[in-house]
């Protein structure tokens, strides 16, 4: 049995639903419309071919004047119809698919609200289950449940009201019975919502694992481990088809058990008729014959809406994931900020705390500014919270407790758009989009014209390797991509090279450029820090030496905080990791 | 497309059982207007002056209670054919996702690269799911729908030999019909398939580069790029949408078109009198039933061709041949070192330049290599070719004496060899069960040896041991945390051949000397990728590669001797020490 909460969800969920269907009201009346002309032009073609059937009585008493003049209307009602109906279709087709659009542009809106946290914490696979897969589904379910629903419930008017014309005692019986079938449907359709659950809750548990078997493939190779993934991989699979078995079979009981009901009302009506031919009732056989007809084509619409329902539900469970989806909260908003204009570099950290779980305190109290253009390293062991405290900076993650200002604003206060805008980040793990090389590059600064570009290129010494790969600049990088890991360092390099924002972060920025490569960059490194606010993580201590302040972190916490030389003779932590260098 | 059938050779039973009782329910279906017809002929008896005096009220109440038993029967037959025709389709495409998954796995990170992370994604997922629902509706309605419509033609044979011809002209045309819609909309839906890969790779994307994106500010621009996407998607689902609605409104027309010149010729004839009234009441129900059949069908029709689209893709992936060569086993040693590069070159593909080209060395057990040079120098594709993760284009790679390319190595070499790689991959878990990936039966005592020996030890107990969780890609690990869970898990399997890939680039110094301290207590061959000069000095064999040629092989002090290249990047790393006291 169905909890109250998940009908009041449901509720929700179609409320939700019929909001972007009414987007489109055009289509929407028009599906309507047309659907209504279609049912009417199809109740009445029998019409016309039982008048022709009139005109042909027997041997030599055939009208073929009137049969003509039947034909005629017949052709004329059958292309209204067949018009009528494609009509109906392309409106149908045209809410469903843009009613997806939405759905989908709306998910991805919220993609680039969400909180980092959240990014950072749910399997990529499964989001993207959703946005792809559960979308699709969705569409499918409401496509059909639109050409079906309509055309449904106005042929079942239609027929009803014919057959309250006929017979009114008969047709009040069936009226008043069909609901059972509706009763079935609606027993099956609840029983059946949680294997729709089941079933896309699985598959996207599956989408997460394959999405990290194939990013982890080489590792797998490596480790001979694809027995294992396998393995895994069936049990998952082994779920899922369990799961889907019992969704699709489950779901598509509907339509035999209402069909079955509507076999009893049948035989119902064919046994009250013949006992009210027999008993001398109003029927004739004639009567008879037809009103069963009816009552049969009347039974049909409650067989596909019913099948529609349980589609409709498979539908909704997909759409009530990507609502989860939408309604996830979202970094508190930045329009009401202002922007920050004319940033030189002066940042300021007070007493500034931060966790990434509440569990476990990670940094505390950290108080510290920097003027324009002073080069600030951190340095550290290993996760020691280097990288953390640009995740603050750039403002990826909010404080729990003090501030980090701007030119003396807080950053909470700016747009982060104006504050992002203001760094140029090179980070050790490289990301490079879906694009040619020019893209990638431009992607700081999108007016910077091709020759700003090369000369870039060149001063991050990444245009000799760019010119020997197949189209130079338009090589278009694949998701993995051909580059080495030092390759894609200095695309990155060049990318804020040519943007030339007034703050830079280089999380080790170099890790994977070879010395030789590095020290022939440095000189346009160096320009490029002169007058620049410049966050350094390094751990080649060479590379920190000069820098106005040395920051070194131990568990998340700032233990020294100096010039080099003022460090290196306190003997502390600093100089422990100094010296290690070479242990 | 072919190879799709097999999977349903496990379900052969099944996937016949379920159209036959579908047949059945056909069957039982085409029955009850006879039983109808019986209670008026039998049960209501002779018409006097529209009274019934023969009426059999106790035969009507039998034909009542077979109508209810049909009714039942009826029941039984669809749930049965709706668990066959659920079964199929679940179990087939259950075996498809298993060795897709398993295709996936076996392919080379090359392949993978070219066909797309994304577009796999969506064949393993949507594509798999769409071939899901078509194979359950066509078990359920393909053999059906023929099956009345041939039923319907050969009783309107029996009627009236003489309207086949109207008949067979009609069933023709609308055969044409359906396939010639199903035809254009093939490519149309595939093609809508690959819209849907576009749309992923957005989202993943966005999702994968969430940081940089914002970093650079760039959200607006990949929304424009996500929109225009998904607009391109809708815009082709439209299309193929429209194109496929037509063919319910053309067989429609088709049908009473049909039905008209059937009338007129029935007409001709009833006139001559060679046709009664009641055959042409029969002939017009019939053609009338095969239009409620067509109906259905071009429904069913849209989703088969659905899953046609979706069923090559899947095949496209199936018939990939993984591209790694295997040559036939040759018993014995042809070498006496352990490892030996012969002439080796390697080109990633035809138009790129060599990535390594006639490299040549060998190496005793127990051996520690270095290997060093600049970025995209092929350090990463020298120690690849160990494992056999790429092809050579000339020259062999020799392990153990045996070419790695032999059938038999490749269980050894995945076995025996551990690869901690450049790019670290962590997977959704424990650190215990990633570190099991080593060696699937090791202890917990093996495990935290091999940490210890990686210098992974205090982290992983600082985050609670074993147990402790990793997240997707493993997140929650700081870059060198997780380089040295890498090591640890290469080093738990204890393996014959230890390859470093730049495996402490995310380290700092002291970290790095300690891990290299422990690593040479082992006895491993060892081959250590680094950019550093202080990572393998020490090795006992050094290779240097400058743009994919060696430049120099030679330990340490042979190398300052001899090797410019070597020199140069040992004085980059050093230099700055000599001004400023670092080394």
């Amino acid at each position: 049995m169905s909890t109250p909460k998940t009908n009041k969800n449901d509720k929700g969920v179609l409320k939700r639903v019929l909001k972007y269907v009414g987007k489109y009201p055009v289509s929407l009346i028009g599906s309507l419309v047309f659907a209504l002309l279609t049912v009417a032009a199809t109740l009445y073609i029998p019409v016309l071919f039982g008048d022709a059937i009139d005109c042909i009585v027997g041997e030599g008493r055939v009208d073929f004047v009137g049969l003509k003049s039947v034909f005629v209307k017949a052709a004329v009602t059958a292309l209204v119809a067949a018009l009528a109906q494609w009509l109906t279709s392309l409106c149908n087709n045209r809410i469903s698919c843009n009613v997806v659009r939405d759905l989908r542009a709306d998910a991805f809106e919220k993609l680039g609200k969400l909180p980092l946290q959240y990014i950072d914490t749910h399997g990529h696979g499964d989001t993207v289950s959703r946005v792809v897969a559960d979308a699709d589904q969705f569409s499918d379910g409401l496509l059909m449940g639109f050409t079906q629903f309509f055309t449904g419930i106005t042929t079942i008017l239609g027929t009803i009201a014919f057959m309250l014309i006929t017979n009114a005692k008969i047709g009040l019986v069936v009226v008043l019975l069909t609901p059972a079938s509706l009763l079935v449907a609606r027993f099956v359709s609840t029983h059946t919502h949680k294997f729709f659950v089941e079933q896309t809750v699985t598959r996207g548990e599956q989408t997460a694992f394959v999405e990290e078997a194939i990013s982890g493939l080489k590792t797998t190779q490596a480790f001979a481990h694809e027995r294992e993934n396998e393995k895994k991989f069936e049990e998952m699979n082994a779920r899922l088809e369990r799961a889907s078995l019992k969704a699709t079979f489950y779901s598509s009981l509907t339509n035999p058990s209402t069909r079955f009901i509507n076999n009893l009302v049948y035989a119902a009506v064919a046994i009250i008729g013949a006992f009210d031919v027999a008993t001398g009732g109003v029927f004739t056989v004639g009567g008879l014959t037809k009103f069963l007809s009816y009552a049969n084509q009347y039974t049909k619409p409650f067989n596909e809406i019913s099948g529609v329902i349980t589609e409709l539900k498979g539908a909704f469970t997909c759409a009530a994931r990507i609502f989860e989806l939408i309604d996830e909260t979202e970094e508190t908003s930045d329009e009401e900020n202002e922007t920050l204009v004319g940033v030189e570099g002066n940042i300021c950290l007070e007493k500034v705390d931060f966790s990434y779980t509440k569990e476990r305190k990670l940094i505390e109290g950290l108080s510290l500014t920097v003027q324009r253009g002073q080069r600030v390293a951190i340095v550290g062991r290993t996760g020691s919270g280097k990288t953390t405290l640009i995740n603050l900076l750039m403002r990826f993650y909010d404080v729990d407790g003090g501030a980090v200002r701007l030119e003396g604003r807080d950053i909470r206060t700016i747009t982060r758009k104006s504050l992002r805008e203001s760094y140029g980040m090179v980070l050790q793990d490289t990301w490079l989009k879906n694009g040619t090389v020019r893209e990638n590059i431009k992607m700081g600064r999108p007016s910077a014209s091709d020759e700003e570009m090369i000369a870039a290129a060149k001063a991050a010494h990444a245009h000799g390797f760019i010119k020997r790969m197949e189209k130079g600049y338009d090589t278009v990088l694949g998701e993995s991509g051909v580059l080495s890991e030092g390759q894609k360092q200095l695309l990155c390099i060049t990318r804020v090279m040519l943007a030339l924002p007034p703050m830079l972060i280089l999380d080790e920025a170099t890790s994977s450029i070879d010395t030789r490569t590095e020290r022939k960059i440095g000189d346009a490194f160096d320009a490029l820090m002169e007058g620049r606010t410049t966050f350094i993580v390094a751990h080649r201590l060479s590379t920190i030496v000069h820098a106005d302040v040395i920051l070194v972190m131990e568990k998340g916490r700032v233990v020294e905080q100096g010039k080099h030389a003022e460090l290196l003779q306190k003997g502390g932590a600093y100089a422990a990791l100094y010296n290690g260098q070479f242990a | 497309m072919k190879q799709l059938f097999s999977y349903f050779k496990p379900y052969k039973w099944q996937s016949l059982l379920g159209p036959l009782f579908k047949l059945l329910e056909a069957t039982f279906e085409l029955l009850v207007p006879f039983v109808v017809g019986l209670i008026v002929d039998r049960g209501l008896g002779q018409n006097v002056g529209g009274a019934y005096p023969y009426a059999d009220k106790g035969y009507i109440v039998k034909m009542f209670f077979i109508l209810v038993a049909f009714g039942v029967l009826g029941f039984v037959f669809a749930v049965a054919a709706q668990y066959f025709a659920a079964r199929t389709a679940t179990g087939v495409s259950a075996g498809i996702r298993k060795d897709l998954f398993k295709k996936v796995q076996s392919l080379s990170f090359k392949d993978i690269d070219r066909l797309g992370a994304s577009t796999l994604l969506t064949r393993m997922t949507s594509d798999v799911d769409r071939f899901q629902s078509g194979v359950n509706l066509a078990l359920r309605l393909f053999l059906r729908s023929p099956f009345i419509v041939f039923g319907a033609m050969i009783t309107a044979c029996i009627i009236d030999p003489r309207s086949f011809g109207v008949f067979a002209v009609a069933i023709v045309a609308l055969a044409i019909v359906v396939y010639a819609v199903m035809l254009a909309c093939m490519p149309l839906y595939k093609k809508t398939q690959d819209k849907l890969d576009k749309v992923l790779l957005s989202t993943r994307e966005n999702l994968t580069g969430a940081r940089v994106v914002r970093a650079f500010c760039l959200e607006d621009e990949e929304r424009a790029i996500f929109h225009a996407r998904n607009e391109e998607l809708t815009k082709g689902k439209k299309f193929a949408g429209g194109i496929a609605a037509i063919t319910n409104p053309l067989t429609y027309v088709l049908v009473n078109a049909a039905i008209v010149v059937l009338l007129w010729t029935g007409a001709i004839r009833v006139d001559g009198g060679s046709l009664s009234q009641g055959n042409i009441v029969a002939l017009y129900n019939l053609m009338g039933q095969i239009l409620v059949e067509l109906i259905k069908l071009a429904n069913l029709i849209v989703t088969v061709t659905k899953a046609a689209a979706c069923g090559s893709r899947i095949s496209t992936v199936l018939s990939m041949q993984p591209s790694l060569q295997t040559v036939a086993d040759t018993e014995g040693k042809q070498t006496d070192a352990f490892v030996a590069f012969e002439g080796v070159s390697v080109q990633y593909n035809d138009e790129a330049d060599a990535a390594l080209e006639d490299i040549r060395f060998t190496v005793s057990r127990g051996e520690t290599v270095g290997v060093i040079g600049g970025t995209g120098s092929g350090k990463t594709t020298l120690v690849n070719l160990i494992p056999h993760f790429y092809d050579t284009k000339a020259g062999r790679v020799c392990v153990g004496g045996r070419d790695v390319r032999e059938e038999g190595m490749q269980n050894y070499l995945r076995e025996r060899v551990g690869v901690a790689e450049q790019k670290a991959t962590l997977f959704k878990g424990t650190v215990r069960e990633n570190l099991l990936w080593g060696k699937a039966d090791a202890t917990d005592e093996e495990l935290m040896r091999a940490a210890r020996i990686a210098q992974a030890e205090e982290f992983i107990l600082q985050k609670g041991g074993l147990d402790a969780v990793v997240e997707q890609g493993g997140k929650n690990f700081s870059g060198g945390q997780k380089q040295r869970l890498i090591v640890a898990r290469a080093l738990v399997r204890d393996p014959d051949i230890l390859i470093l890939d730049d495996s402490s680039s995310a380290l700092d110094y002291a970290t790095d000397a300690a891990l290299r301290r422990e690593l040479r207590k082992l006895e491993t061959t060892t081959f250590i990728v680094s950019q550093r000069a202080s990572s393998v000095m020490h090795a006992d064999k050094i290779i240097v590669l400058d743009d994919g040629k060696a430049v120099g092989i030679g330990t340490h002090e042979e190398l300052m001797r001899s090797c410019e290249v070597y020199k140069e990047i040992y004085f980059s790393q050093y230099e700055s020490g000599k001004k400023g006291g670092a080394a």
